[in-house]
Order: C-alpha cells, then structure tokens, then sequence
C-alpha cells in the first residue's frame, strides 16, 4: 500500500471526503425533515396526539412494543393496531376498544406475556388512541406488508 | 505504565466492569421472561427489564471508551493527562447518574416528571437531568484529554480517537430534541442511535484497535496509521448516507430506500478492512508480546465484528428484504453481535491489556481469560444463529403469510429456549473474564518448552505470582 498512497493522502481523503458525505447528508436531513412537516398527515397533528405520545413514552411502552418496526421485539407492532382492530377511521371505537385492553391488563393467564396495567385515565386514553390513529396514517411507504405488522 | 495518570483508566474499567455484569444478568433474565413470562411481571415487567439491559451496555461501553482513552493518550501525546481530579469528577458525575437511573427504571419514580422521570424513547430513556449529567461529563472528559492532546504530541490515534469522541458527545445532543411529530422524532433520533455505533464509535472503535495493534505486534506507526486513515474514510464514506437504512418505513422519502440500500451495504467494507489489518499487522509483527489473550480479543473483536455488523447487518439492509424484516427477531440477533464484536470485544480487548500494566505485573490468567473469551463468543454466536433461524420463521409467517404477532411467538417458543441457554454460556463467560482479571493468579496450564524459555530468559517477561 505503500507504493499507492502516503499516509497525509489517506489522512486528506478522509477529511474531505467525510466533509463531502456530511454536507450530502445534511441537505438530504434537511429536505426530509421539510417534506415530515409538509405531509397531509402532520397537518392533522394536534394536541392530543402530541400528549398520547407522552403518555406512550412515560410508560416506556417501546421497550415490549415495536411502533414502526422500532423498539422491543416483545410485544405486537402497534403503529397499524388500529388498522387491525378495524377502528382507523373511528376514534370512538378506538378509544373504546383501547379502554377495553388497557383495563384487561395484565392477564395472569400462565404462559402468557404480561402487560402490566398502567392505571390510564379516560383522557390518557383517549389520546393515546388518537396518537396511534395518527402514526397508522403516517405515509410509511407501504409498510408494514400486512395488518399482522 | 509509563505515566502516572494512566491510573485512571483503572477506576473507569472498574466501574464498567461492573455494569458489564449487571448488564448480562439483565440480559439473562430478559431471556428466562420470554420462555417464563409470568416470572416477575407485575415486579418488575419486561420492558424495565430490558431498559436495565440495554442501558446498562452503552453506559459500560461508553466507560470503556472514556478509561481506554485515558489510559492511551498520555502514551500517545507523552505527556500525563492534564487534570486527574476533573477525571474522577467525571466518573463521579457518571456514576451518580448511573445510580439515579437504575433506581429510576427499577422503583418506576416520578413517573412523567420532565425532569426526573424516565424519558420514552428506545436506549435513550433515562432522565432529563441524568442526560445533562452526561453532557456535564462528557464536556470535562474532552476539555481534559483535548488540553492534554493539544500540548502533547498529537498522533493519527489520538486525532481519530477524539474526533470519535467529539462527535459522540455532539450527537448525543440530539437525544434533548424530542418532537411531537414521531417521524422527525424517528429521524433525530437515530442521529444519536444510528451516527454513534455505525460512525463515530467506529471511529473511536478504529483507533483503539490501532493501538492495541501498534503495542502487541510493535509493526511500523506510519503503516498502522495508514490503515487507520483509510479504515474510517470508509467507515463513514458508507456509515453518514447508510443512515437511509433508517429512513426506509418512517414517514420520510422514497429515495431513501436506494441510498439507505447502497451506502449500507458498503457498511461492511470497514469491518472487513478492520479484519484484514488486524490480521495482517499480526503477520507483519515484529514483537512476540506476551499478553496473547488481548491480541485474542482484539483478532476476535476485528472478526466478530465482521460477522455481526458486517454480514449480518447486510442480511436485512437491502430495503426490499428490510420490507419483511423489520422488527423482527432478525433485528435482534443483528443487534446482539454486532454490538457484541464491535463494542464489547473491543472493551475487553483494551480491558485485557491495560489492566495487567495498571496492577503492575506481568500478564495473568491469560488461560482463563482467553477460556472466556471462547465461552462468550461461542455463547453469542450461537445465540445470533437461534434468534436469525427463529426470525426467518417470524417473518415468513408474519409478514408474509400474515399470521398474528403472538401466534407466530408460540411457534417460535424452541428459538427462544435455545437462546436462553446460549445467555446462560455467555453470562458464565463474562463472569469468568471478570473473575481473571481482577483476581491474579498462576496459570492453570502448565506453559511449554517456548513459553518456558521466554519466561526464563526474557529480562521483560517474568511468571504471574499468586
């Protein structure tokens, strides 16, 4: 190697070339980050899927639950449960039927995974319906391939 | 240990040392909740379980860097750290934080509180003012070893190492950013998650390996730092646009799929350099260094590495695999060895050669050392085969015939009993590696004929004592 390249050419290289990807990347950020904000869907963003999403996060729900694929590996996908559930377009029924698991939690049947009982209020709840109704209708480009998530 | 200020390294991979243990018997008992899922649920419910397991990991991972650092640049810039004290008030500031975290998650405190509360979003959970912590600490830790670089002599290890460093601190600023909007929150946070183990801490991952190469092979600095320029121009080459891999299902543009696709496959280019440099300083070598159990792990570290974030982040890159894979158990089993070769074995590996210098003495229990090298690896990989042979199950059923998430985990139970056992080997193995490092003793095999004559004429090299 030595023959090819001295060591200051491989130090410049990858200055340069780093500095080169950086800034790519940064302006590709910033057009992602510009059509997140202008979708059809971030437009319909309001407080209470805002303060569902807090209430998703104080309980650490992502570490049994993956929500786009992310999180804990334990638990189902729940950024299409409302799709699953059949209430996408039905914040009632979603909110009942989120009620109804919540309240159900935790099983005790042996054998069986455990959710624990967070102790929700009706408003945690509502919100919590109307943040995940929110996230299914995010354009994820088709994913995921079917409502098993 | 040429300078006296290397000591420190000895308090922070003390303390790292200990959270590896807790971090594996969390691991474990994550593992024993899959198969027993009533074990402990309303106690201590899976997802604190894993926020221990996870946590835990980075913050050992992060000591080792910041101990490895300290224990490297005085050697490197020839002169001693700049303030001992400010080190130490680092670790302090560390491990309060620590503390407060565990028992945080654990007793579930002030839950919701913005500023004491656990915060929700994956490996970036813990407390607002425990993040501030970090970034207090991480501030002191590169005003100490910038002061101590900048009046000493600078190296392309040294430079390459704080600037993984710098970027480490900087991008974790991201983690404070926390929009309502969950597909901006997605992409921030995965400048942290994503620009930290597959770019910047390859970087500091890249440079301590250099070290290590530099002192157990003694091969010529000019060629080690030439391998070292080239290994991370092309680590972040591929690793800044092969965050796209990220951006493939969250709400951002379609282009992301080819460029994620492209610039994440050629991820494993610097692993493979990684490999092959380790592998050739060592036939390149001019010093038979007596400490073979940290050239084992950092061999291992280079090649396990490979397979892990290499080949197996490979498996599941290509957007159109990922469409099926995602979020599976073929994410996990990526995640266990990957982070396993690069980050852990790469700790152990700098564990394994600074502490015998920092007590003093010779290299010992290299026997024991280099069994638990083989105990957790074996443990690891195969684990890595259970977790990809039960994904591959997971996401035919799943994602392409469409049967429910917990159906398919009950045809899959096998996998996971199988990946119980592989912890119990990996867990074993890490107590072992802890045990012979902080407990001297004489070797359990009798050395041979060349060994024998080493220890017997080599001035440099003389026998462990009990």
């Amino acid at each position: 190697m030595r023959e090819v390249m001295t060591k200051s050419m491989a130090r410049n290289i990858f200055y340069g070339g780093s500095l080169f990807f950086i800034l790519i990347f940064l302006a590709l950020s910033a057009h992602s980050h510009l059509y997140i904000v202008n979708s059809e869907n971030s437009a319909k963003l309001d407080e209470s899927v805002v303060r569902g999403k807090h209430v998703w996060e104080k309980h650490a729900c992502i570490n049994c639950h993956t929500i786009m694929g992310e999180g804990a590996y334990y638990a189902p996908e729940v950024a299409n449960v409302m799709t699953r559930w059949g209430v996408l377009d039905d914040p009632e029924s979603a909110f009942e039927a989120l009620k109804g698991w919540m309240e159900a939690q935790p099983t005790g049947i042996p054998g069986r995974r455990q959710m624990p009982n967070f102790n929700l209020s009706d408003e945690e709840i509502r919100d919590l319906a109307n943040f995940l109704i929110w996230t299914d209708n995010i354009d994820a480009q088709g994913w995921p391939p079917n409502e098993a998530g | 240990m040429k300078y006296e200020s290397q000591k420190i390294a000895y308090a922070y991979f003390a303390v790292a040392m200990a959270l590896f243990a807790i971090q594996v018997i969390g691991g474990l008992l994550a593992g024993f909740i899959y198969v027993f899922p009533n074990f402990l649920s309303e106690l201590l419910p899976f997802n604190i379980v894993r926020m221990l397991h996870t946590n835990s990991l980075i913050v050992w991972l992060i000591l080792g860097f910041f101990g490895a650092a300290y224990f490297l640049i005085p050697e490197e810039a020839e002169r001693e750290i700049h303030s001992p004290k400010l080190a130490y008030l680092q670790l302090i500031i560390l491990v309060v934080g620590t503390l407060g975290v565990v028992v945080t998650y654990v007793f579930n405190l002030f839950e919701g509180n913005w500023l004491l509360g656990k915060e929700g979003r994956e490996f970036l959970e813990q407390p607002k003012w425990v993040k501030m912590g970090i970034v207090v600490a991480a501030l002191i830790f590169l005003y100490n070893v910038s002061m101590t670089v900048l009046k000493g002599k600078k190296t392309a290890i040294t430079n390459i190492l704080l600037l993984g460093l710098w970027g480490l601190a900087l991008l974790f600023l991201f983690a404070f950013y926390n929009p309502g909007n969950l597909s901006l929150d997605k992409q921030y946070w995965w400048y942290v998650v994503h620009l930290w183990v597959e770019g910047v801490w390859e970087l500091i991952m890249a440079s301590i390996l250099a070290y290590l190469m530099l002192k157990l092979t003694g091969v010529d600095r000019e060629v080690v730092e030439k391998w070292l320029y080239v290994i991370v121009a092309a680590a972040l080459f591929s690793g800044i646009l092969g965050t796209g891999h990220h951006y493939y299902w969250i709400g951002t543009p379609a282009y992301w799929q080819w460029i994620g696709s492209i610039f994440s496959s050629l991820e494993v280019i610097p692993f493979f350099a990684m490999m092959a440099f380790a592998f050739v300083m060592v036939w390149k070598g001019r010093r038979d260094h007596p400490n073979k159990a940290a050239l084992l792990w950092s061999l291992g570290c280079a090649t396990l590495a490979f397979f892990g974030a290499g080949v197996w982040g490979f498996l599941h890159t290509l957007h159109g695999v990922n469409y099926y894979t995602h979020g599976t158990q073929i994410t996990a089993a990526h995640g266990h060895l990957a982070f396993y070769g690069a980050y852990v074995c790469l700790n152990l590996a700098i564990f394994s050669y600074a502490m015998p210098i920092l007590k003093n003495r010779d290299p010992y229990n290299q026997v024991l050392n280099m069994g638990s090298f083989w105990l957790m690896t074996s443990g690891m990989v195969f684990m890595t085969f259970v977790l990809t042979f039960g994904g591959t199950v997971q996401t035919h059923m799943q994602r392409v015939v469409g049967d429910y998430f917990m159906d398919v985990q009950d045809q899959i139970a096998i996998f996971y009993w199988m990946r119980l056992g592989s912890g119990v080997v990996v867990v074993l193995g890490a107590l072992l590696f802890i045990y012979s490092i902080w407990v001297p003793r004489k070797e359990v095999v009798e050395p041979g004929p060349i060994e024998r004559d080493r220890l017997e004429s080599d001035p440099d090299h003389v026998a462990a004592e009990s």
